[in-house]
Parts: structure tokens; sequence; C-alpha cells
């Protein structure tokens, strides 16, 4: 049967509200004078923008939101979104040292969200264009999170900034690719508006290497930097797999950013396969676009979701199922529209690798699937645009982590294409490096990102702020038990 | 259960907690709610001639969230008529003849001192207590802070008053004042028989940034208020303290001044006060908070094995000396504990930008505690070096984990010498001076 939308437009945009609430002024100055205002702070080195916590925690206590704001932007273009979608509880709120006190972390990403909402809801500029332009041209390959952070951080160094993006509209996957009950496309796309601000030029349906050649940017721009992300789905390769009901989950989600939500068609049984971060937004959005029924498969076990652990429990409350150790086999259609999947149970071998389950095939009906095992590297594409960048095994582009330099002089790359897939924040923080790498490459002075200020007269430490050295809360936890193991030996 | 009983003066009361002349003490309902609570005492909201308010009384000092930790009033004495007051002392004595109802006063001429002293004996008031104090309103005629603020004014008025009264008189002092004793010794001087501080003390709590007038606001202006709660308990422990201490003062005191709960009742009883008066805390929490104060007290009491508060009375007045009489040779220094340490890091900046440099930040293998607190690799952690140390107690102070750093007293191989100590051996050429500090 084809697919058509279910809910009603008030009932759609009723499940897509916030999941994470806005703090009123008044439990953002409670919460904030919860923070112990740490020097040298965890939560800094945990951030991989290297955002100031603490500084703007205190300004937030202090009644100083436009300041809050001002350091938050001024470190993150894209401080207002990633206070919506980071995985603060393992970035900085899983190194808040009140863990350590048996406390309750800060909200950090709710009180970012609420400096950052201040200012855009009185319409108040923090961030302005230099005064002065230093006449060079930067050409920016992509609007996402990575190219966005690296033209903000030119523009604010005084380079002229293009940037190329082939959708539409700009953003990349904040805009095209985030659950829509964390983050709405018109919020991403108006922080490239705030990227604009800056004297950035942002020309969208301009794909590079079509529309224009990479010959032509290397002619016009003094550098070039890479932030194209990531392609489309990775393939199942079973049968079934082209009927008109199997979908890319991102291709489903960008359904959902691009159309009115009522337009939006969804099964009523739902087959999500893959267990990752984005199986988990294709999931809960499927629930909350009227499924009535919606279930995960993975190949493996619980634990060993790529996902984390507070988007599985949000899964589970939104009365997703869980068919863990099972593999899809095919999908069974019948007069051309999908009717069920075949899966088999999987079991872990001796070397950790899985093997099926002889006999334990079985049939989950569904009437619609959506495939979330990972993007497609872009290593071939850009080769082709590119010829001579190196690109690893994985097709990942290979890079100078701390200044995004590839082994073309001036070509430099950031963001999923060049770590093969991380956080938004990662991208942000992966361009702001790389746009501190061509200052240096271009005008020929040491340029690093500015250390937090806290860092400065630390002894015997060599380690720098996040945006430099940024460490995960679960590796730190790691870390914690590899010593207390250490320990005990 | 300690012996809670109070005789203040020659005042009865079944506890040393009373309710300190104000807000609430200015009714006979508010009265029967505070001894039903369990309060011992009450001193009632100041009588005097009528006077008459402004809206807009009260405004506070808030610290973070923590609301009220200051508080200031504008508010006069009682707005009530003497009649319907002396009459609800009266109705109240009646119903509470074993709880203490202090009468307090503030009037003019030495006639009017006389016949308002009469009219609280003849209501049946326990005692009479002399407001001296109030540093607004009242002083610009010539009363309250006016009176207080001048010694020789106090002990005439005070021996006026004497010269009626049957029943016991404190007198209440100021604080808005150079040297409190000199207060207290008129106090005595005169004949009265204890003495009452802390009175409020003169302040502005906060200016609002828009319009630039201070709270409380009355119609685009302020005024100088009287400033009391918590914030202003460690200026009424020295006061109290100090009068305790003078040998010439030797008059019962009740303790008045930021006391919220039965710790700082205690802290003031140590250092003096046989009663304690709360004004503030109650009007931020209500008459129940006497509850745990006597409970807590009773506790702490039995704890200790005192059997009743007296014991506990002044045993820290002499433990307040000049400080030339300090030991110079005591030495102490910070300890951090790097089990409870959770890596905030208070510590080294406290010390390195408001002390005295002697906590460095190193990597943790160079301390050596293994991947150190705060759970961060490589992350720098804090060390004092104890030689430099001069354990001025700054780090413990900031520290937000209990116990985590404690500061330790290490011989300094020396006998005590106090700064006297040290002046006469310098003088006697027994000792050479001691370096200034590079």
């Amino acid at each position: 049967m084809t697919l058509k939308p279910i809910l009603t437009a008030e009932e759609a945009h009723a499940g897509m509200i916030d999941i994470q609430l806005p703090m009123s002024p008044m439990v953002a100055r409670v919460e904030a004078n919860r923070c112990l205002f740490c020097f040298d702070a965890p939560c800094i080195k945990a951030c991989p923008t290297g955002i100031d916590v603490p500084a703007f925690i205190g300004k937030i206590a202090s009644g100083n939101e436009t300041g809050a704001a001002r350091l938050i932007l001024e470190a993150n273009i894209l401080g207002a979104s990633c206070a919506r979608i980071c995985p603060t509880a393992v970035l900085c709120e899983g190194a808040c040292v009140l863990k350590d006190r048996d406390e309750k972390p800060i909200e950090i990403g709710r009180l970012q969200r609420f400096a950052t909402d201040y200012v855009s809801d009185l319409g108040i500029s923090v961030l302005h264009p230099p005064k002065t332009r230093n006449g060079m041209r930067v050409a920016v390959v992509g609007s996402g999170p990575a190219g966005l952070g690296c033209a903000a951080q030119l523009a604010q160094l005084g380079y002229t900034v293009t940037i190329f993006e082939r959708a539409h509209l700009p953003g990349g996957l904040n805009t095209h690719g985030v659950a829509v009950y964390k983050l709405k496309p018109e919020f991403s796309v108006n922080e490239a508006r705030l990227v604009e601000s800056l004297g950035v030029t942002i020309r969208c349906g301009v794909e590079v290497g079509t529309d224009v050649t990479a010959a032509e940017l290397q002619r016009d721009f003094s550098a070039v930097f890479l932030g194209v992300g990531l392609g489309g789905g990775n393939r199942l390769h079973i049968d079934g797999e082209e009927l008109p009901e199997v979908l890319d989950a991102l291709s489903f989600i960008e359904q959902i950013h691009l159309s009115k939500l009522h337009d939006v068609a969804v099964g009523h049984r739902v087959i999500v396969i893959g267990g990752g971060n984005t199986a988990i937004d294709a999931a809960t959005q499927a629930v909350r676009l009227g499924a009535k029924r919606v279930t995960m498969v993975y190949r493996r076990g619980a634990s060993q979701m790529s996902a984390y652990d507070f988007e599985h429990a949000l899964a589970k409350s939104d009365g997703v199922h869980f068919s863990y150790n099972a593999v899809a086999r095919a999908v069974i259609g019948v007069d051309g529209h999908v009717v069920g999947l075949r899966l088999v149970q999987t079991r872990e071998g001796r070397g950790g690798e899985i093997e099926t389950i002889a006999g334990s095939e079985f049939t989950e009906p569904c009437d619609m699937i959506l495939k979330a095992v990972g993007q497609e590297k872009r290593g071939a594409a850009l080769l082709k645009i590119f010829p001579g960048l190196t690109v690893d095994g994985r097709g990942v582009i290979e890079r100078d982590e701390r200044t995004g330099a590839t082994n073309i002089a001036h070509i430099f790359a950031g963001g999923d294409c060049a770590n093969g897939g991380r956080e938004v924040v990662n991208a942000v923080g992966e361009g702001k490096r790389a746009a501190f790498g061509i200052h240096s490459f271009l005008s020929g002075v040491d340029a690093v990102p500015p250390m937090q200020p806290s860092r400065i007269g630390v002894a015997g430490c060599t380690h720098g702020s996040g945006l430099h050295d940024p460490i995960r809360a679960h590796e730190l936890e790691r870390a914690l038990e590899e010593a207390l193991t250490k320990g005990s030996n | 259960m300690a012996d809670l009983t109070s005789n203040f003066a020659g005042i009865r009361s079944p506890n040393p907690f009373w309710i300190a002349s104000g807000p609430p003490a200015n009714s006979a309902y508010q009265s029967h709610r505070a001894f039903d609570a369990g309060w011992g005492g009450l001193v009632w909201k100041t009588i005097g001639a009528p006077i008459v308010n402004t809206a807009s009384r009260y405004s506070a000092l808030n610290s973070g969230t923590t609301r009220m930790i200051g508080f200031n009033n504008i508010e006069l004495i009682s707005d009530r008529s003497p009649e319907t007051n002396f009459l609800e002392i009266a109705e109240v004595k009646k119903r509470w003849p074993s709880h203490a109802v202090i009468a307090s006063l503030m009037v003019e001429s030495r006639e009017e001192w006389h016949e308002y002293v009469k009219r609280a004996v003849d209501a049946g008031a326990d005692g009479i207590e002399l407001n001296y104090g109030c540093p607004h309103g009242m002083c610009e005629r010539g009363m309250g802070s006016a009176v207080g603020q001048q010694p020789l004014v106090a002990e005439r008025i005070t021996s006026w008053v004497m010269e009626v009264a049957t029943i016991p008189v404190i007198v209440k002092l100021t604080p808005n004042i150079t040297d409190v004793t000199a207060a207290a010794r008129a106090a005595k001087r005169a004949g009265a028989n204890a003495i009452s501080l802390i009175n409020t003390i003169n302040s502005i709590t906060n200016v609002n940034l828009d319009t630039y007038v201070a709270e409380p606001t009355v119609r685009g202006m302020s005024s100088h208020g009287g400033y009391c709660g918590p914030a202003v308990k460690p200026i009424a422990l020295n006061m109290v303290q100090c009068c305790a201490a003078d040998r010439e003062v030797g008059l019962p005191i009740s303790g008045i001044g930021g006391i919220a709960g039965w710790r700082d009742a205690a802290e003031f009883m140590a250092l003096g006060a046989s009663t304690v008066q709360v004004c503030t805390a109650v009007m931020h929490h209500g008459f129940r908070i006497v509850e745990d104060m006597t409970d807590g007290l009773n506790t702490y009491l039995d704890s200790k094995g005192m059997r009743s508060v007296s014991e506990l009375v002044g045993r820290g007045v002499a433990k307040i000396d000049s400080w030339q009489n300090l030991d110079l040779n005591f030495r102490r220094v910070a300890r951090i504990n790097y089990d409870s340490c959770i890596g905030c890091n208070l510590c080294y900046i406290a010390c390195e930008d408001g002390a005295h440099q002697c906590i460095d930040l190193l990597a943790p293998k160079v301390v050596g505690v293994g991947i150190g607190p705060g759970r961060v690799p490589h992350k720098p952690i804090p060390k004092v070096r104890e030689d430099d140390c001069v354990g001025c107690n700054l780090c413990s102070l900031v520290c937000p984990v209990d116990s985590c750093i404690t500061m330790v007293e290490v011989e300094s191989g020396a006998d005590p010498m106090s700064w006297s100590d040290y002046q006469r051996k310098l003088a006697a050429g027994e000792i050479a001076a001691i370096p200034p500090h590079v």
C-alpha cells in the first residue's frame, strides 16, 4: 500500500514540540548559582569548541545575559543549536565536578540555550563584522556546522569568505538531518544568517564540481575549506531494497524538515534498521508522526548500540520496540509494496564477529523500512573534484587535526568528511581550528586559536583547552576505570 | 533533656528564645501564636506616642539564590495606640502567665517616661526594654539611636526610668556607635538591670539601576534604613562579646542580631548572652522556627553534658583576646585530601590571586595521585607547598567539599611568643628582629 501521512497538522506539531524545555530567567539564575565556577574547569576541556563554560554561567548569574551569549557565540557560532542538540551528558555536563560530589551536574546545555535565546528573542546583535578586511578571499565548500564554524572564524579574522552549498537551504545536517523535536530547521537556517551577518556570502544551490569547478575555486580564492560532510545512506544489499517504502533514515528525516509535518508519509508498522543516533531519530519521529508500532532492528546486543544511552532511553519511553541480535535478510513485497522484513537471529563469534544462527529466521510484518546503517564516505567523489587529495582507506580526507591542513597546501578540511562522522560540535570546532590553520598559512604568522585564559600559568601540563584537545565524558570514565584497575594491580 | 528555663535579670521564661521587638511582636494575636509555637518570651513592638508609617518599608539583600541574607526597614515604632498595646499586653499576660512579656518603650520627656513605665507595670509586663536604638525616623526627633549614641543622654534617661520602675529594665543598645561598651557602661551606671544588643545598623541595601532609587522606595525616594538578618550576626557577636568581657558592664545580656537557628543562639550564649531575641528569621519563616531552636539547643547541651543553658553562657568570652597576645609561633598548613577533592581548583586560584601563592597546579603524575581528582586525564591538580603556606585558611574556606582541605597544625619548634612578648624581648635585646617576608 502506498504510504500516506497519518496525523493532522495539529497532531503532528503537538508531537514534535521541543523535548528540551527552555529555562525561565529565574530557573536559569538558580541553576547558574549552583555552578562552582571551577578554575581550569573540566567542562571547558570537554567542549570541542572550548566554550568558557564557567565564565558564561557566571555572567548569567550576574544578570549579564548578553555578555554570556557573546562569549558563547564567539567560541561557537552554532552555540544556540549546540545548546539543543549536543550530547551534553557525554561532553561538558559529563565532566562537571559536581558529579564527583554526588550531585546532578550543572545543566550547561539549557543554560547555554537560555543565554543564546535571550539575545535572539530580543534581537540583540552580539557579534559584529570586523571593521577592516585583509583583502584575501577564502572559499568554504559546504554550509554545515564545519563550514559555518570555519567561515565565521575567518570572517572575524578579516577574510572575505564565500560558502558554496549545493542544497537550497544552508545549515547542512542541522537543517536537514536532526530530529525536529530537538532543532527546528528554520532555527538552523537563522544561524546561517548569523554567519552572513559577519559578512560571509552563502551561495546555495551551487555544487562544486558541477556549477563551479575546483579549478575556478583555486583560481579565485587564496584557500579552500572542505566541509562537505558525508554522502547518502549505505545500502543493505538485500532483495527488495528497491521497493518504494524502503527509505534512507536520513532522507525520511530530511522530508520531515523540508515538507509540512502533516504531508510526511509514514507507515503504520515501521522497522528501523541500525543502532546509532540517526536510527533513534528516525524511530522516535516515526512514532511522533503516528506510526502504531516502530521496531528497531540491531545486529548486536543493546549494550553495543552506538546510540547514546539517553537516546536509547528516549526511544524506549516513546514505546519503540527493539529487536536485538538480528539482521535483515530480505524485504518481502507484495504487488510492489513492502509487507514485511525477513530477519535472522545472530550471535557473536569468538572473535567478536557476527554470525547468523541457522534456522532462526523470522518475519516481522511492516509497511515501511528505514535504513540507518551509516553514511557513505565522500572520498571517491572528492577525488574526482580535487585530484591528488589524500583520502584514507575509509574514504575520509586525511588532514592535520590541529590545523585542518590536507596534503594540498591551500586546501583544508574538517567535520564529518575529515573525521568520519562525529557530533555537530566537533565539526564546528574543527572548522574553527581550520580557520586558524588557514590564517596561519596565508598570513605566515603562527596563528593558534586562543587558549582558554584559565590554562595560562598551569605548570607541567601540555594539554590545552577543549578546542585543542577535547575529552569526552565516556573517555573520562574509561580513563578512570583504567586508573582504578591499575591501582588495584 | 537539659534545663532550658531562663531567669534573665529576674525575668523568667520557659526558654531563652524571645521574639525581638519588631513587626512579629505587634499584637496580642501574634503573641498568642508565638507562645503557642513555643517561644519563651516576647519584647513588644516599641510603644510610644502614635506615629504614622510609610507604605514600602522593607528591603532585602539576597546572595545568589539565597533570599534575605540581610534585611532593612524604615518602619517606625508601633503605629497602634498605647492604650491598645497596654490592654493587649495585659490580655497576653493573663493567658500566658509563665511566659515573659516585655514592654519596649520610647518616649521623650521625663514625665512621659514615668507615665509609660507605670502603664507597663500596671499592664503586668515582666520587664521593660528601653529602645535607644532605632536608626531611622525616631532619631530625627531626638529619640532612638539619637539617645543610644550619646552615653550621657542614655544614662540620664535610664535613670529617669529607674526612678519609677518596679520591674527589671533592659537597655537596648545601638550598634551605630564607635564603642558599644561606652553605652553599656552608661546603662550600668544608671542602674539598669540588663542590656540587649544589637539594634539595627544604618544601611542602604541596594540601588535600582533603572531609577537610581534605593529600596524601599517611597514615591521615587528612599531613606536610610535599619539593617538586620543573618549578615549582621558577626557584628552582633563582636559587640556582645565586647560587653560580656568588659568588667565595668557586668550586666546580663540578651543577644540580638541575625539569629536564625539554635547554632546561632548557642554561639551568642557562648559569648555571653543568656537569652536571645529573634525577629528577621520569624519574618522570613514564621514562629514555627522555634521548634528546632529549642530542640537543637537541647540536643546540643545534652551532647556536651551540660544540664542547663547557664553552663554554656560565657564559655567563649575569655577565648577572645587582643591580637597582640596571640602566639606568633603557632604554625598550621593546608592539606588537600585527594580522595575527596573534586578538581574544581578553586583553592588554587584563591591562593594564587587572593592570598600568598602557595599552591601549584601540577600534572597528576608529578603529584603521584593516579589520574587525580576531576576524572579528566592530564588535568592539572592543586598541591600545597607546605614550606611556603602561611596557614591563612583561604583555600579551606573556598573549598566546596566538606573536610577536603584541612588546616593541620605543624610543630614550629619554637616556644610560644606573642607580639607583646616579641616587643619586650626585642627591647631587652634577647632576640633578633624577625626578618620581613620577601
